[in-house]
């Protein structure tokens, strides 16, 4: 199921100086890396370059030159070098489900998988870690922990597929990182490679390292700073005991002003979700999870620990809900119960797909407390947009993830959703968040970043890439637009005048 | 002096300095002058730069004015029952937020719950023309752009002063209760690192003296129930809270004596090391202070050798703190500097010398 199917849009290099090659340098490149690589480590026909013409935000398609497989560390050093001495682009990519357009191609480079190297390097025990190549699929870490009693704690719900490597480049979340959490916090070291093919360790296995912090600037850069090629996670100890409380309201802000009191009262539970009505009726039909459908809102409430810990934490937490206007709570009493309370949050996205053709994930993140007037505006929003929009949100982080749902099919449809997206973006920006919580900016969100940063912030954000990438070799015209396209973004956005709240202070 | 006629000064000073191309030397409320390699230039004072921007408990996050005293902080924080988990040393009174950040430096929960790093969410740093530039933010989760906030922590001003900084909080643990026990260095590292990767919810170790001590936090049944199975002997509360507060805020004896004192940074299950002089372990074993006149070559490569690294904290031969960067790294951090700070103004020589 992709995210969005819409009309091609094709990244075509207009934030960078790179020419797609005359088709006579194309194949010299193809040979040049065939020269390097096993034979089937490189892919260059256009039946096989379409597969990964594009991440899982399918609205932006663009086949590479080709495509490298590389096995190892050494393989990914010799392709770097052939590009960065070619000034040849160069994209990683770990599984494609990437919801910015971060793994989208580049029109006259080189997209370069780390779906081979997948192998877990080592586990150890004793000190709770865990090496991994970047082509290693989270859950994957979990599951080969598991014997020892520990499991790695970020759990993007995409987490069957997703690699470690992009978890990285997005500094990836889940549903229990208000507890644990983001990518950042569970990663102790990785190892990269620059575009000039020269390894760079940050981090450590210890608890500090010499020197600037590396590893924080790397985490969430989005692969434009090294192609990581190999990580050291921290391993938690798995909770011996986890259940759930499923509390509903009857208006959004109820439900807000619940989380709120909950953190206010000095508990941060495992995972802290929210979901409106419009998903709940969306997957109950599929799921039969036993949500309240009458509800405008839903709080699922995780509490980990061992079972005494528990049991104090529901206790607790029922009393709590209760005073603060829950109409109904039900608590987990079994393993299959939790899972059926949370299997409805969890296929928010596929159940979205199965009410729309299509819809578009947004993800802002904003203060808390405005949950209930962001929901409010995304009401206003549905009616001027003439597209409806259901939300999930990460509640207890203030992660918002509104579902667009439109008809690709329809003309006229996918710009209107995009618009609408950008409008919740940019309210988010307004009332202290931010554009993007856990998706990353990647192509997608690339003209919101010239609405949450000034000119001399960005210089600052081209400035690291400068120092990591003299040549803008590695994932170019991602994440950081140009002042161009940054003056002509602002210029529509007075002309139609949509930035919201412009009252209000921006810090 | 109220903070944006504070932030007017400061901007001009810079833009002053800049000017000029002079040496600027951050200052906070100099606390922390021992830390780091040279200090030189004229001292630009953010200890005036005070004062909570913003404070919201159910947020989680409070911001300041990098000036802010960590102690006025600590005490809003206390009247809320939250707290900054991270622990930072204060050393003396003065300490300032901002230098806290800089500095980097985390206390008793680093291996736990983590360091400065993990709870910065946002910072605006001061550029050498004197502009304000903001980055991160006041939320949990926030993926837009390079994380520079984060990249401050542990910058020793290098990459230009930090102006205000917004931090996550965290609600005070329920109950704490602090066990000690009879054991040697080899075995106190062996135990904190089994009940690390077990579910007792423990918030710091140290061993001195022939004793560990493991300190549990958290919901009351939890903490009873590890108490329960670690079998310990129960700390007094008082003693126990001027334990931790004596290594959080290097009072202990042992970290204030005249001998060189190495801190050697390396992974929590290292074997004890091969070297003549006394030890004092915190993190589970990831930290080791080590009182010892062996030649720093032999204490760095020893350091190097496990993974980690050794600075020389205080005391002993005229060297360099911290230890050697890899050429590589090295290099970036030229280039990340003349990125930052093209004129080379900001605290030349304090976190690596020659940048
Ligand atoms: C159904 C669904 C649910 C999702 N749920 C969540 C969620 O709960 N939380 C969340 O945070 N995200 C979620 N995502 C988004 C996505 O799964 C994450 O961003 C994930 O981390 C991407 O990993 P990937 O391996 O697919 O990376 P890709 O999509 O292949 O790449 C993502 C970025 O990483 C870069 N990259 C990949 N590997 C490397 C490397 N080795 N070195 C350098 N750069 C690299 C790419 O260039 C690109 O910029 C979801 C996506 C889907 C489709």
């Amino acid at each position: 199921m992709s995210e969005v199917s819409a009309p091609a849009s094709a990244n075509d290099g207009s934030d960078g100086p790179f020419a797609i090659p005359a088709p006579e340098k194309k194949r010299l490149l193809v040979a040049a890396l065939r020269a390097l690589l096993p034979v089937d480590a490189v892919l260059d026909t256009p039946h096989d370059l379409t597969v990964y013409e594009c991440d899982g935000l399918a609205a932006f398609r663009q086949i590479p030159v080709a495509v490298v497989l590389p096995r190892t560390e050494q393989e990914v050093v010799s392709i770097v070098k052939l590009c960065h001495a070619w000034d040849v682009p160069v994209v990683a990519r770990g599984a494609g489900t990437g919801l910015s357009g971060g793994a989208l191609p580049h029109a006259a480079g080189v997209l370069l998988s780390l779906a081979r190297m997948n192998r877990i390097v080592s586990l150890d025990q004793v000190a709770g870690t865990a090496r991994v190549e970047p082509g290693v699929r989270n859950l994957a870490i979990s599951e080969a922990a598991a014997p020892m009693g520990l499991y790695y704690a970020p759990d993007p719900s995409s987490q069957i597929a997703c690699t470690i490597g992009g978890n990285i480049a997005e500094n990836s979340g889940g549903v229990h990182c208000l507890k644990y959490g983001l990518t950042l916090h569970n990663v102790l070291r990785l190892r990269g490679v620059t575009i000039e093919g020269e390894l760079i360790e940050c981090g450590s296995e210890a608890l500090d390292a010499p020197g600037l912090d590396l590893l924080s600037i790397v985490v969430g850069s989005e692969g434009l700073l090294l192609v990581v090629t190999e990580i050291t996670v921290r391993l938690l100890p798995k909770p011996p005991c986890a259940r759930v409380v499923l509390a509903s309201f009857s208006t959004v802000s109820q439900a807000g002003d619940a989380v709120a009191a909950i953190i206010a009262a000095g508990i941060i539970p495992a995972g802290l979700e929210m979901m409106d009505r419009g998903v709940a009726m969306a997957v109950e039909p599929f799921v039969h999870a036993g949500y309240d459908l009458t509800a405008a809102a839903i709080l699922l409430i995780e509490s980990d620990g061992t079972v005494a810990e528990v049991e104090d934490e529901i206790a607790w937490l029922s009393v709590l809900l209760t005073k603060v206007g829950a109409q109904s709570i039900a608590i987990s009493h079994s393993e299959s119960e939790r899972l059926r309370f949370w299997s409805g949050r969890k296929n928010a996205f596929p159940a979205a797909g199965r009410i729309s053709p299509d819809y578009y994930c947004m993800d802002g993140t904003i203060p808390r407390k405005h949950l209930g007037r962001v929901l409010e505006s995304i009401q206003a929003m549905e009616a001027k947009y003439d597209l409806k929009c259901i939300n999930v949100f990460h509640a207890g982080d203030g992660n918002l993830h509104p579902l667009i749902l439109f008809d690709a099919n329809v003309p006229g449809q996918w710009e209107r959703a995009d618009r609408f997206g950008s409008e919740i973006v940019e309210l988010c920006v307004a009332l202290g968040g931010t554009i993007t919580g856990e998706h990353g900016v990647g192509i997608e969100k690339i003209n919101s970043m010239c609405v949450q940063f000034s000119d001399s912030e960005r210089a600052i954000f081209s400035a690291v890439k400068v120092a990591f990438d003299a040549k803008g070799l590695l994932n170019p015209g991602k994440v950081i637009p140009t002042l161009r396209r940054c003056a002509e973004y602002g210029r529509q956005h007075v002309h139609l005048g949509v930035l919201p709240f412009s009252d209000l202070p921006r810090f | 002096m109220s903070a944006p006629s504070a932030l007017t000064q400061i901007q001009q000073q810079i833009r002053e300095a800049a000017s000029h191309q002079r040496p600027i030397r951050i200052r906070g409320g100099g606390t922390k002058d021992f830390y780091g390699e040279s200090l030189r230039g004229e001292v630009l004072d953010m200890g005036r730069l005070t004062g909570v921007i913003d404070y919201e408990p159910s947020e989680l996050v409070v911001t300041a004015w990098a000036g802010t005293p960590l102690a006025e902080i600590e005490a809003l924080l206390a009247t809320q029952n939250q707290y900054l988990a991270f622990e930072p040393p204060a050393f003396a009174p003065g300490t300032t937020l901002g230098g806290v950040v800089a500095a980097g430096l985390s206390g008793p929960r680093r291996a736990t719950v983590g360091g400065v790093r993990d709870f910065v969410l946002g910072a605006s740093l001061l550029s050498s023309q004197g502009e304000l530039l903001k980055f991160g933010g006041r939320v949990m989760k926030n993926v837009a752009g390079f994380d520079v906030s984060r990249l401050l922590v542990g910058s020793l001003g290098i990459l230009g002063p930090i102006a205000d900084v917004s931090i996550k909080v965290l609600p005070c643990p329920r109950l704490e209760v602090t066990l000690a026990f009879e054991m040697t260095a080899a075995e106190s590292v062996r135990a904190f690192n089994r009940w690390l990767r077990t579910p007792i919810p423990v918030s710091a170790t140290s061993w001195w003296g022939g004793q560990a001590r493991v300190r549990l936090s958290g919901m009351p049944t939890a903490v009873e129930e590890g108490v329960r199975q670690l079998n310990g002997e129960r700390v007094p509360t008082a003693e126990a809270a001027i334990w931790w507060a004596q290594l959080r805020h290097h009072q202990h004896p042992f970290l204030n004596r005249e001998q060189p004192l190495w801190r050697m940074s390396i992974p929590a299950t290292s074997p004890l090391l091969s070297i003549a002089g006394e030890v004092l372990i915190e993190w589970a074993g990831a930290l080791r202070w080590v009182r010892s006149t062996t030649p720093a070559s032999d204490l760095r490569a020893a350091a190097s050798a496990l993974g980690g690294s050794a600075a020389l904290w205080h005391g002993g031969p005229s060297q360099p703190m911290s230890a050697p960067l890899a050429p590589g790294v090295l290099a970036l951090h030229r280039r990340l500097k003349s990125q930052f700070d093209p004129l080379g103004i900001f605290n030349p020589d304090r976190l690596i010398v020659g940048i």
